[in-house]
């Protein structure tokens, strides 16, 4: 189903259209995804992670804590992405082929792969409790039987994933496990019977163009030993299990951040030919790293029917009212002349540039100033698959622009906004719990000299030089900064409350729920911190230090201001409510008389009655009448 | 708006040390004006040259002196004609003073004005500042600039004074030169005046501000520390992209001669029903629908209201961190800048100690925005400080939002330590990086300044843009023109910058190789070899095949494998299979696979080829199934069993049989009519009957 959208956001302007290229990543194909969760008894077992954490908690709980976080960002961000919910190694089976120790969960009318749904994360959130009745955790592979649950789970998954072409469709099997050696309780030649079917059934899988991801999880004192059973069955080489295991770090506390990390499907927005020098090219993907999430999209719909409502544009000749075809020409009013492009001219005029990236040259770092900023970046991988050889000296500018501190400047050609840009080297930075900062380049896009303004300036006083802090008064900022430090600051600490706040009503409401969840806003000031003794002490004396004893006078003096400014408000207030008697609203509202009236005089009722007095002189004559009709 | 028209005085160097600069100057000067005619049409200019070898001004009319100096246009409205003026600039013959040119500029500017229009009132000094300047008839040039810079501070006026100081000639005088600039440097410190250096014609372009916008602020209020220190702040964007113009739609449905006709397009949205009804649905009748998931929840906007989430207007600090904490990419949109509430003291040097401190101590603050009363989010941000060298600017702040938790993606990426060694770079070619990295320049150095500083670079696309219009103004059927020279070093590498780094970067290429990926260019290497058709059947797969092959290629580059070959087929099925532009690639491919697995089967002699067909045959079920297109298999394979029977080649069936290649089953693709027993059976049946 495709969905009409608002027209502010689809046809607001060509321009912007353009642009939404930048900050909205749409996704071409969706994503089809079974999550395979083992629910053997070991998954249950409880792990004190740490001191601080009293609670205990089991890898199961985890696992689902994620997937549920995970889910609860897709309805909204992206709702046409489908999902199956799978158990294995339990004890009730529910699945197409009526394999054993297999349990897709689902809700109502569902299908089993399908969009998630308000009550299917609704009802799974609450599955853990009642797990044990209902679908119950056991073994799947004993010794002395030939039940293979790790396999029928494989074939179950594949088979929910037999919906819609590969074409249009990435398919992924997400499977979580802390057991590294399924096969442990086999000997002999069952087992290398079992672990060969097995692989067998995950790289057959794989042909089909499904995507296997591991979700290994450690025990606090074990690693998970990849090389006992699965590397093999996802297909990963000696080099590459340090690799795999360092990026998804052995630290239980950081578990839950780690598997949400490593959920999020990588997207490339687009490959990019970087032109170097001399007709030496390379290609590099390019990825969003950082771009605001909106809240989701909006349809109209009819507030009779809640029938969502198509929208149908058309153009009219302003002079003559004839319905027209979309237009071919623009035009831009120049000294009383309209000067006519034609779409393709305008295109014309934007490509200044015949490459896609291109090399200028190099600045030391301290040349890219905190104000040469515009929007969110860009972030660029080298890639080998079209160009042998990108990789290879993408490293070693990589590693050059590190050493030497320096940045590349480089030319972005779009066809819709070409601009000049700074290539920052972003140097990899991991912890104990995984990689931080991938390594690679940022592209920064540079303002022009026409979108810096000179606001310094304004404030320029040649004639009586500006005032600067003393020493002692740096000293003392410094000794309130030392009080008010945040330690380990990290931007990802903070979630946006407004977008919180949204999801959270329209969960409520999707689930038809009375009460509104609370929401906190964490990104208010720690209060209490701020009034420990240490810190209001500094406080207080920087405070003496920079207004001596001015600062209650002149903050005083501040409020005397503002009541004056409402005074004067409240005066006019008053003047309107007098002026306001002077006419009958009513039946000029009546008669259609309000459009005699002046802006001015509409005004003073809408004054009087306290309501906004923004807008159109049409808007104002219906915010009357609407507010006279109550 | 009449209210806030500027009255600017052009006053432009033309002796003959700036000839070689002077097209440039024309540009940024018909720049300045044809912006004003679009976006300040009532702006007023006046043009003045010297260094002519004529003199043309009031005052050397009035008290003599002030030679070749020349008004070329008095103070007047802007139109076309003065685009056309300063598009075409006379060359002048003799040097120039400019300090006779400011008093000549200064002089028209007063007489005009007098003491209205205060801080609307500008001047334009364009020079290279290498002509000396006469010793006045009385006192010195210091006490003639203080008497000028009076009168300036007196009346409002503004001086901007650019300076070119690229490609010096051989006879420039060093002492002259130092002279100049100090006379020059003398403005700012008397009077609002603004002294600019720059070295490249790129860089002139880039030195006016061709478009004035009065800067409004977007906050006014207490930057609150705790609530025990506020501190008065105003907050200003700091950068703000000039888009590229939006132009109306046009219509040329309006009679010929109508001279009133406006030409412009309404666009009008209408909604309605899915019904199929013609029946549009009123605005207030409709409702925003929110997704969540399948479902569409209708929320009105009053029922937002009540429960949306309502920030209080304000900005708190959090606290403060170390800058290396906060990561440069993190940075999200165009920048603010916080300074001190003009005039309030004690706010100033609050705002200059923090500021000294957090440089001093690299720290960063953390502040949480919500700029207006009844906004509907907060941003959180970071303050850096912009400490000022100068004594009559005062120290601020730079505001940059950051992402919230919500906006960043962390994925994985390899580290480049992990590669393997062929793509790491050996000693030798990271020396050959450091080089080129280190010496293709734009940095500034002792004897340059920093190239392509994005405080001095025009925007080549928006100059391209109003260069083009009024070419089309003079004539409509106007073709575009080419990027001027002087952008497209905007664009493109310096070609000077390059020529002489030319052994770096040969070094650079030398060490390094790039060639296409040869999976994929397997495609290319393949020759064509057209298998004459042997039976009928061929002719019908071949037939559509071709027409296929014609509909697809419209859009074809080079690389892609457009047919099957003989050499690699499976990788060609495969790559074709993944040609995502068109769903037509991919019956293209399974037709042409099983056109040659057909071929390869029937020219088989004693099985030699039923290995090679095997594969190709496994391949073409995989992606079948990968694409859920089991009818083409299944009938496929239905076919060249039928004709293996036929034909005595049953062996090739029975290689399938013990392979356990059978039909497509709904198991494995939804929409096959065979059931998994027929599947199972397809081969087992037949094997009976020829035994």
């Amino acid at each position: 189903m495709d969905m009409e959208l608002d027209p502010d956001e689809v046809f607001r302007d060509d321009e912007d259209d353009a642009e939404a290229e930048y900050f909205r990543e749409r996704a071409s194909t969706k994503e089809l995804a079974v999550y395979l969760i083992d629910a053997s008894p070991k998954m249950f077992l409880t792990h004190s992670p740490s001191e601080k954490h009293m609670k205990d908690e089991s890898h199961f709980h985890i696992t689902m804590s994620c997937i549920l976080s995970s889910l609860k960002t897709q309805i909204i961000s992206r709702s046409y992405d489908e999902v199956a919910i799978c158990f294995f190694n339990t004890r009730e089976k529910k699945n197409l082929q009526d394999l054993n120790g297999v349990f897709v969960f689902n809700v109502g009318d569902r299908e089993s792969l399908d969009r998630p749904t308000a009550k299917f994360i609704k009802e799974l959130s609450q599955l853990e409790e009642k797990f044990a009745k209902e679908i119950g955790s056991q073994y799947g592979i004993v010794a002395g039987s030939r039940e293979n649950s790790l396999y029928n789970a494989l074939w179950v998954a594949q088979a929910l994933l037999r919906k819609g072409s590969a074409r249009t469709a990435d398919k992924r099997i997400l499977l979580f496990t802390n057991e590294d050696d399924p096969f442990g309780n086999i000997k002999g030649a069952t087992k290398t019977d079992m672990t060969r079917t097995t692989q067998q059934r995950a790289k057959d899988a794989q042909d089909l163009g499904i995507s296997i991801e591991l979700f290994p999880l450690s025990e606090p004192h074990k690693e998970f030993d990849l090389s006992r059973f699965y590397a093999d069955m996802i297909g990963i080489d000696d080099d590459g299990i340090a690799e795999f295991m360092s990026a998804i770090g052995a630290k239980f506390e950081d578990m839950e951040y780690e598997l949400k990390r490593r959920m999020i499907k990588k997207r490339i927005v687009k490959t990019l030919t970087f032109t170097i020098a001399n007709g030496l090219a390379i290609e590099v993907n390019t990825y969003a790293l950082v771009r605001p999430t909106v809240p989701g999209s909006t349809v109209w719909l009819d507030s009779v029917t809640n029938q969502p409502l198509k929208i149908e544009r058309s153009f009219i000749c302003a002079d003559t009212g004839a319905l027209m075809e979309e237009p071919t020409k623009r035009f831009q009013t120049y000294q009383n002349m309209n000067v006519k492009f034609s779409v393709e001219e305008l295109s014309e005029i934007k490509r200044v540039s015949t490459a896609q990236l291109r090399l200028l040259g190099f600045k030391p770092l301290n040349c890219l100033k905190d104000y040469h900023n515009l929007r969110p970046s860009t972030f660029i991988f080298p890639t080998d698959e079209e160009v042998l050889g990108s990789t290879l000296i993408f490293v070693a500018l990589h590693r050059s622009m590190l050493r030497l501190n320096r940045f590349a400047v480089a030319f972005y050609g779009n066809p819709s906004h070409p601009q000049l840009v700074a290539i920052v080297a972003q140097d990899e930075v991991k912890v104990a719990g995984g990689q931080v900062e991938p390594p690679g380049m940022h592209i920064i896009y540079l303002p022009y000299a026409d979108d810096i303004r000179p606001i310094e300036e304004f404030q320029m006083s040649p004639e009586n030089p500006v005032p600067r802090a003393s020493d002692e008064q740096i000293d003392k900022a410094a000794a309130l900064m030392k009080r008010i430090d945040l330690k380990g600051f990290s931007i990802t600490q903070l979630s946006n409350p407004a977008l919180q706040r949204h999801y959270a009503v329209l969960q409520a409401l999707a689930l038809e729920e009375d009460e509104l969840p609370e929401t906190k806003d964490k990104t208010l000031p720690d209060e209490e911190g701020m009034s420990r003794p240490t810190v209001v002490n500094a406080i207080d004396q920087f405070k003496h230090s920079v207004y001596g004893d001015q600062y209650e006078a002149r903050s005083s003096a501040g409020d005397d201001n503002m009541s004056e400014a409402s005074k004067k408000r409240k005066a006019s207030a008053g003047n309107a409510v007098k002026e306001c008697e002077n006419y009958n609203w009513a039946e000029m509202a009546e008669s259609g008389k309000l459009t005699t009236l002046t802006v001015v005089e509409l005004k003073y009722y809408l004054t009087a009655h306290n309501l906004p007095v923004s807008g159109k002189k049409e808007d104002l004559i219906s915010r009357i009448k609407m507010h006279l009709r109550k | 708006m009449a209210r806030n028209r500027e009255g600017l005085v052009l006053l432009l160097d033309v002796g003959p040390s700036m000839h070689h600069i002077l097209p440039d100057v024309e540009k940024l000067c018909s720049m300045l004006v044809q912006k004003k005619l679009i976006y300040s049409k009532s702006d007023e200019v006046g043009v003045i040259l010297f260094g002519t070898e004529e003199t043309e001004n009031e005052l050397t009319k009035e008290v003599g002196g002030y030679e070749h100096v020349v008004v070329i246009q008095n103070i007047k409205v802007v139109d076309r004609d003065a685009v056309q003026t300063v598009k075409k600039l006379a060359r002048g013959t003799v040097s120039g003073d400019f300090l006779d040119a400011i008093v000549v500029g200064m002089d028209m500017l007063i007489k005009k004005y007098g003491a209205t229009n205060k801080g609307k009132k500008r001047m334009c000094l364009i020079t290279d500042g290498l002509s000396p300047i006469k010793d006045p008839y009385e006192g010195s040039k210091e006490d003639q600039v203080h008497t000028i810079a009076g009168q300036f501070t007196k009346h409002g006026l503004k001086l901007e004074c650019i300076v070119f100081r690229g490609n010096l000639p051989p006879d420039a005088d060093e002492k002259i030169m130092a002279e100049n600039d100090r006379i020059l440097n003398l403005f700012p410190r008397e009077t609002r005046a603004k002294i600019i250096h720059v070295e490249s014609p790129t860089s002139l372009l880039g030195a006016i501000r061709t478009r004035n916008i009065t800067p409004v602020t977007i906050f006014r209020g207490d930057l609150e520390i705790t609530s025990e220190l506020k501190i008065k702040v105003w907050v200003y964007k700091k950068t703000s992209e000039e888009k590229f113009p939006t132009l109306k739609k046009y219509s040329d449905k309006a009679p010929q001669f109508d001279k009133f006709a406006k030409h412009e397009v309404k666009v009008d949205y209408e909604y309605k029903s899915y019904d199929g009804s013609s029946k549009v649905v009123p605005p207030d009748q409709r409702i925003k629908g929110y997704q969540y998931g399948p479902h569409v929840v209708p929320i009105s906007s009053d029922e937002w209201d009540a429960v949306k989430f309502k920030p209080e207007k304000g900005v708190k600090l959090l606290g403060f961190t170390d800058a290396s904490n906060i990561m440069r990419y993190h940075y999200m949109k165009d920048v603010n800048i916080f300074i001190a509430e003009p005039g309030n003291m004690g706010a100033t040097v609050a705002i200059s100690a923090l500021a000294r401190a957090m440089k001093e101590m690299d720290k960063v603050a953390i502040l949480r925005c919500a700029w207006r009363q009844g906004q509907r989010n907060v941003v959180i941000g970071v303050l850096t400080p912009n400490v000022s060298d100068s004594d009559i600017i005062p120290d601020s702040f730079y505001f940059n939002v950051l992402p919230f938790n919500e906006d960043i993606r962390e994925f994985q990426f390899p580290s480049f330590g992990n590669l393997p060694t062929s793509l790491q770079p050996n000693e030798d070619q990271q020396k050959a990086a450091d080089n080129f990295v280190m010496m293709l320049d734009l940095g500034p150095s002792d004897d340059h300044q920093e190239i392509l500083s994005p405080d001095f670079t025009p925007n080549p696309v928006l100059e391209r843009f109003y260069n083009c219009l009024d070419l089309k103004a003079q004539n409509p059927d106007a073709k575009v023109p080419p990027l001027d020279k002087t952008l497209k070093k905007i664009t493109e590498p310096d070609p000077e910058l390059f020529v002489r780094n030319k052994s770096v970067i040969n070094a650079f290429r030398r060490h390094f190789e790039v060639k296409p990926n040869p999976k994929l260019k397997k495609s290319s290497r393949r020759f064509v070899r057209e298998k004459p058709s042997g039976s009928d059947d061929e002719k019908e797969y071949n037939g559509i095949s071709a027409s296929t092959a014609a509909d697809a290629t419209d859009s074809k580059t080079a690389v892609k494998v457009e047919k099957i070959g003989n050499l690699t087929p499976v990788q060609d099925f495969e790559a074709m299979m993944s040609c995502r532009d068109s769903p037509e690639w991919v019956n293209k491919a399974i037709k042409d696979m099983s056109n040659k697995i057909y071929d390869l089967v029937e020219d088989s002699l004693n099985g030699d080829n039923y290995p090679k067909a095997m594969e190709m045959l496994m391949a073409l079920r995989k992606g079948c199934i990968r694409e859920q297109e089991p009818k083409q298999f299944n009938d496929f394979m239905r076919l060249l069993c039928g004709f293996c029977q036929k034909n005595d080649l049953q062996s090739f069936c029975d290689m399938l049989a013990s392979e356990g290649l059978t039909l497509i089953s709904k198991t494995e693709a939804a929409d096959s009519d065979v059931s998994d027993e027929e599947a199972r059976c397809f081969l087992v049946k037949k094997e009976p009957k020829t035994e």
